[in-house]
């Protein structure tokens, strides 16, 4: 056994840590109540709520900070959520390592969101009902990871993902918004439904729902309920971050407005299942079939993003195909167990940086370009977009892993414990599978990069005079640039010890297949060799259509007919399966049911001949129906009906 | 020879009874002295008066618990509850008795034996109307609560006598269709005075069974029989059948839609809720105390009542095209669901059907004051048609109106379905499952006709012939307002009144 999970209650400023969640929601409220009224301010009302929670987040980590070893945690009981029979669910907050990184994540990346989201919804008519939404989902984020029970964080789950399909969907009017909306939905519900089970099972298991009680417990499960509850876990953590088998949905959520690219489907919401998975680690821990399947799914997803991304032309949709790659990453980190959940968790926030920073970026290039999404078609924009250009230049280097960038920092020792399993064919298969990943990502980066902004320029007709955006879309993304740049070497330094008490620490030197020097030299090496081939073949641009390609070029640009299969597997069948059951309900249950009404109406009118309206016949009715229960008592006393 | 002996009387018992016939008796006073124009004001403001003395008597008298004046009257929580009952909506029906906004005058007319089409009748159609309706109400809630609180079979006799005939005349008191309600009140009458006499024939059986007519001796008789059992069951029969009349159960019922539907609409919301509380409070004592040692023998037949009546009303509720008919035929039904409280014969079974009692008098008097709102130039507009896309032109009547039909059916939330929760959940404890599932699939069927007026007001097009909804006067806001609430409250946080229906659930004999 190892030592028991322990929370402090929470005290002195951090028993007020329930204010995070609180101002962000009493915004959204308060622009949803107030409709057109509060048009004029409303936006900013929405960005100094954000950035209060951001300041508070602040002080309530400098103050964990200050506590003593062993005891920085905060947990705060509210109120008793739902008591029924043995179910018994507090309203929990919890404010411990994991969470602080988090809620400074949440709402320092959100703030800069918002604040550039001001300059990008300028001349939306519906800009405060954005700003309402987007209140709501990082007031429903920080639920999710400040909840000190899994039903907390359901909830903080199912508002993240209301939010989610509210903004994909924010231009409702447009089909394909509507369409990805709904995509996106049916997927989570996927997931959500595994979590709930999940959840459920717990309950039944363990008899509670509380973090503390559920890791205490796990030493006590059979390996087989360790193994179902975590699959179940795991697939709403896979619904939530789009990974493999449930990442169609998130390149269409694209589809929503770009600040909602960058915050809720890059930077914090699609991450919340490596949160849900770090925050479980206890049970994931304790299984190791389980952490195969977290592994293979990481590894699968991100050679699935990197080989899509490749053939992609929307900007967004590269993005968004990266995006679901890097989670891989972190999947894998979180999946290899041991200290590499802190790696994951380091990755998760420098990837936060970068990511919403490049969305940012293109939403910038957009705004110059009314709204062109398609790389074929910009080119040479490095001399009308100086800042943007350079930003984005910042994000490219660090997710591709160029020394000192971010992402050299965050994603290499990932690939290096990947390398360290103690299996030596998993060590390979997924060494390797990281590495040509690291390589690829360089690759359709670099594509991305290039023909965004050098080259020459293949603008359409109508679209002469790109432009650099307004300053309060800029300074963002000089933040967000700044945090790019230095974000990977103080994170990957400070990080992993500061969430020790929470994830397991390092367990000292670990000897992989490969030495550690060979693998930081061959990722650099795929790396640069990736990035090269790219600039390599699109320094002169590209052509105007798709051309001609391969099987596997073909295949990837249409998802690897994932679209295609889930419409084989599960949209027809379902189809089918509702035009039977409308079949039967028409011929079968309305039969009956129409029988039964058809009987009870017939019977009801010849009943009502009964009500002549004569006082005789009613007499007579009384009558007879007194000389029948006279009757029927003296029937039974004599025992004729016994 | 012993000199006569007067009993000993607890007057602080009998002391709210006492007040409303003390009231009733000044009422009539009123009328001779009062001027007319002021005597509406003040007969109201005196009922209302006497109706609020009475039910703080309860109230002080709640922990009461004794068989006073020779053994006639008992005192006990069963008591005290539902005479409370009984004041609180009867209070609420003289709200509504009281209302002269809506129509010039009042419900009422002054004089019901006028000929119908006489000059005489066209010149009351417009004079003010009676105020003797108030001490005739009051008459009748006085006798009420003597019939909740008889403890010999003579004096709830007397009591229902007391109470009956006052509702006779108010039935053919009503300013419109004058015909119909003459009509009603001869029927009722007839048909009334024919079941008491059932009640009184069986009271003599039952005296020749046991040699007297205390509810205790009778229930000694009954665990010791000394005589023929055919005249303790032909008895039993008997004043089943005359309790049974006046509860509305099948085969007794057949007087319920006429009257319901001619008689004045508050004086039909009056018996829906106060008649209905008061004969099944006899009925729950006369079964309880006297009669608890033949359960096996009257369990049977009056379980298969139940569910005729719980079937008679549901389907012929289907095909009703008047909405007071619609509504008599649902309470006949909802007689049907008490009776299976009844049956269930244990403590449950007397305090679910006490809850059950409340909650449907609240929603029974709104849906009548609603009803008293549709009119057109020949007062109200009960056919079901004129009622098609009321909702659109009153959404918020219709939707009060949406709101207690949804009660009527049962849905959650409401105390439609906490208090057939209690009933039935009653009858499976006390072993009557059969009764429940009769109830469970009739209350089904009973859903379509309240759906369809939903349906009806809400997706049809209002037509030329749709009424206007006159504007609700103080009181019947008030009336409406209340039943709303209470049915809301006992639908949301039933737990006060069940656990108030708890501790009151025990006879003394």
């Amino acid at each position: 056994m190892e030592q028991t999970v322990e929370f402090a209650p929470a005290a002195g400023v951090l028993s007020n840590i329930w204010l995070l969640v609180a101002i962000p929601l009493a915004s959204a409220v308060i622009l949803l109540l107030l409709g057109k009224r509060a048009d004029k301010w409303g936006h900013w009302l929405g960005v100094a709520s954000v950035a209060t929670s951001f300041v508070l987040g602040l002080i309530f980590f400098l103050n964990l900070a200050g506590l003593e070893d062993g005891r920085r945690s905060a947990e705060l009981s509210l109120w008793d959520f739902i008591v029924v029979g043995e179910l018994k669910v507090d309203f929990g907050l919890l404010f411990d390592p994991l969470a602080g990184v988090f809620v400074l994540l949440i709402t320092g990346v959100g703030s800069l969101i918002h604040l550039y989201a001001v300059g990008y919804m300028e001349h939306d008519p519906g800009r405060r009902r954005f700003f309402a939404y987007f209140n709501l989902f990082v007031s429903a984020m920080l639920l999710l990871v400040l909840g000190n029970n899994y039903v907390m964080l359901y909830f903080g789950w199912e508002g993240v993902g209301l939010a989610s399909y509210l903004l994909i969907s924010f231009w409702y009017t447009k089909p394909s918004a509507a369409t990805a909306g709904k995509k996106a939905f049916l997927m989570n519900r996927v997931g959500d439904a595994g979590l709930a089970i999940g959840i459920f099972l717990m309950f039944t298991e363990l008899g509670s729902t509380q973090y503390a009680d559920v890791f205490n417990g796990v030493d006590s499960l059979a390996a087989g309920t360790i193994l179902i509850m975590g699959i179940l876990l795991l697939l709403g953590a896979c619904g939530k971050s789009g990974q493999f088998p449930l990442q169609a949905w998130l390149p269409d959520a694209m589809e929503g407005p770009t600040p909602v690219s960058a915050l809720i489907h890059a930077a914090t919401m699609v991450t919340a299942g490596v949160y849900l998975i770090a925050r479980s680690n206890p049970i994931f821990s304790a299984n190791a079939t389980l952490q195969l399947i977290v592994v293979s799914i990481g590894a699968v997803t991100l050679l699935i993003g990197c080989l899509i991304g490749s053939a992609k032309d929307d900007i967004k949709r590269v993005l968004a195909w990266s995006t679901v790659s890097q989670i891989g990453y972190m999947f894998l980190g979180v999946g290899l167990g041991g200290g590499a959940y802190a790696l994951a968790i380091v990755h998760l926030l420098a990837h936060g940086f970068f990511k919403a920073n490049m969305f940012l970026g293109a939403g910038s290039v957009m705004h110059g370009m009314h709204d062109q999404v398609d790389i074929r078609r910009f080119g040479g924009l490095s001399k009308h977009m100086k800042i943007t250009w350079l930003t984005f230049g910042t994000g490219w280097l660090a997710i591709i892993g160029i020394p000192p960038l971010s992402g050299y920092f965050s994603k290499e020792p990932i690939i290096a414990a990947a390398f360290e399993r103690e299996v030596v064919w998993e060590a390979w298969v997924f060494g390797l599978a990281a590495l040509i990943g690291a390589g690829l990502t360089a690759f359709y980066m670099t594509r991305l990069f290039v023909l965004t902004f050098h080259g020459p320029a293949r603008w359409t007709e109508d679209n002469q005079h790109p432009h650099e955006s307004p300053a309060i879309m800029t300074i963002p993304l000089i933040l967000l640039a700044i945090g790019s740049v230095g974000a990977g070497f103080l994170l990957s330094t400070s990080v992993p010890d500061w969430l020790t008490p929470v994830l397991p620490a390092a367990e000292g030197e670990a000897h992989g297949v490969l030495s550690h020097t060979v693998i930081t030299i061959l990722s650099l090496l795929v790396t640069v060799l990736g990035a090269g081939l790219a600039w390599a073949i699109f320094r002169k641009g590209t052509a105007l259509e798709p051309q001609p390609a391969g099987v596997l070029v073909t295949a990837a640009r249409r998802n690897l007919y994932t679209d295609a299969f889930n419409e084989a597997v599960f949209e027809r069948p379902g189809i089918y399966l509702t035009r039977a059951l409308v079949f039967l309900d028409n011929k079968g249950i309305d039969g009956l049911v129409n029988g039964i009404a058809a009987g009870v109406g017939g019977g009801s009118s010849r009943l009502r001949r009964f009500q002549t309206g004569f006082v005789r016949s009613y007499a007579m009715s009384i009558l007879t129906g007194a000389m029948l229960v006279v009757g029927a008592f003296l029937a039974i006393q004599l025992g004729w009906l016994a | 020879m012993e000199p006569l002996k007067l009993p000993p009387i607890e007057y602080g018992a009998l002391l709210p009874m006492l007040i409303l016939f003390g009231a009733a008796c000044a009422g009539i006073v009123v009328e001779i002295v009062v001027p007319k124009r002021a005597r509406n004001v003040v007969q109201l403001v005196l009922a209302l008066l006497a109706v609020t003395a009475s039910l703080t008597a309860v109230v002080l008298a709640r922990d009461v618990r004794t068989v006073t004046i020779g053994g006639a009257v008992a005192v006990d929580g069963p008591t005290l509850f539902l005479q409370g009952a009984i004041l609180v909506l009867g209070g609420v029906s003289l709200l509504l008795i009281g209302e002269r906004s809506i129509e010039r005058g009042g419900a009422f007319v002054a004089q019901a034996a006028v000929t119908v089409g006489s000059q005489k009748d066209t010149r009351q159609a417009t004079s003010p109307g009676a105020t003797e309706v108030y001490p005739l109400s009051v008459f009748a809630l006085g006798g009420m609560l003597l019939f909740v609180a008889a403890n010999d079979l003579l004096t709830m006799f007397v009591a229902l006598e007391v109470f009956s005939l006052p509702l006779y005349l108010l039935c053919a008191l009503a300013r419109r269709r004058r015909l119909l309600s003459q009509e009603a009140a001869l029927k009722y009458f007839l048909l009334g005075s024919y079941a008491s006499a059932f009640f009184l024939f069986g009271v003599a059986f039952i005296y020749g069974f046991s040699g007297g007519i205390q509810l205790s001796v009778v229930h000694e008789a009954v665990a010791n029989p000394q005589r023929s059992e055919v005249l303790l069951f032909v008895g039993l029969a008997m004043i089943a059948i005359g309790l049974l009349f006046k509860a509305a159960l099948a085969p007794f019922h057949v007087w319920t839609p006429d009257v319901y539907q001619g008689a004045p609409t508050p004086i039909t919301a009056f018996m829906a809720a106060c008649t209905k509380v008061a004969a099944f409070g006899a009925l729950l004592r006369v079964l309880y105390v006297a009669f608890e040692g033949v359960r096996w023998n009257f369990q049977p037949v009056l379980g298969v009542i139940a569910i005729l009546t719980m079937f008679v009303g549901a389907i012929l509720a289907v095909t009703q095209t008047d909405l007071k008919r619609l509504l008599a035929y649902s309470s006949i039904a909802n007689a049907g669901y008490l009776l299976v409280g009844v049956l269930a014969l244990n403590e449950s079974g007397l305090s679910g059907t006490m809850f059950y009692l409340v909650a449907y008098g609240f929603s029974i008097l709104a849906a009548f004051a609603i009803i008293s709102l549709v009119r057109d130039s020949d007062g109200e507009a009960t056919h079901l048609s004129r009622w098609a896309g009321i909702g659109r032109k009153s959404p918020l009547l219709a939707g009060v109106f949406t709101f207690i039909l949804l009660t009527f059916a049962g849905i959650p939330l409401t105390s439609g379905f906490t208090s057939k929760f209690a009933v039935f959940g009653a009858a499976v404890e006390g072993g009557q499952t059969w009764l429940v599932v009769f109830g469970v699939i009739s209350s089904m069927l009973l859903a379509f006709p309240y759906l369809r007026v939903v349906v009806l007001m809400w997706l049809s097009e209002p037509g030329e012939t749709t009424p206007a909804v006159s504007i609700p006067g103080f009181l019947t806001s008030a009336v409406l307002a209340l039943g709303v609430i209470v049915t809301v409250a006992l639908g949301v946080v039933p737990a006060p009144l069940i656990d108030l229906t708890r501790e009151a659930a025990e006879f003394v004999r």
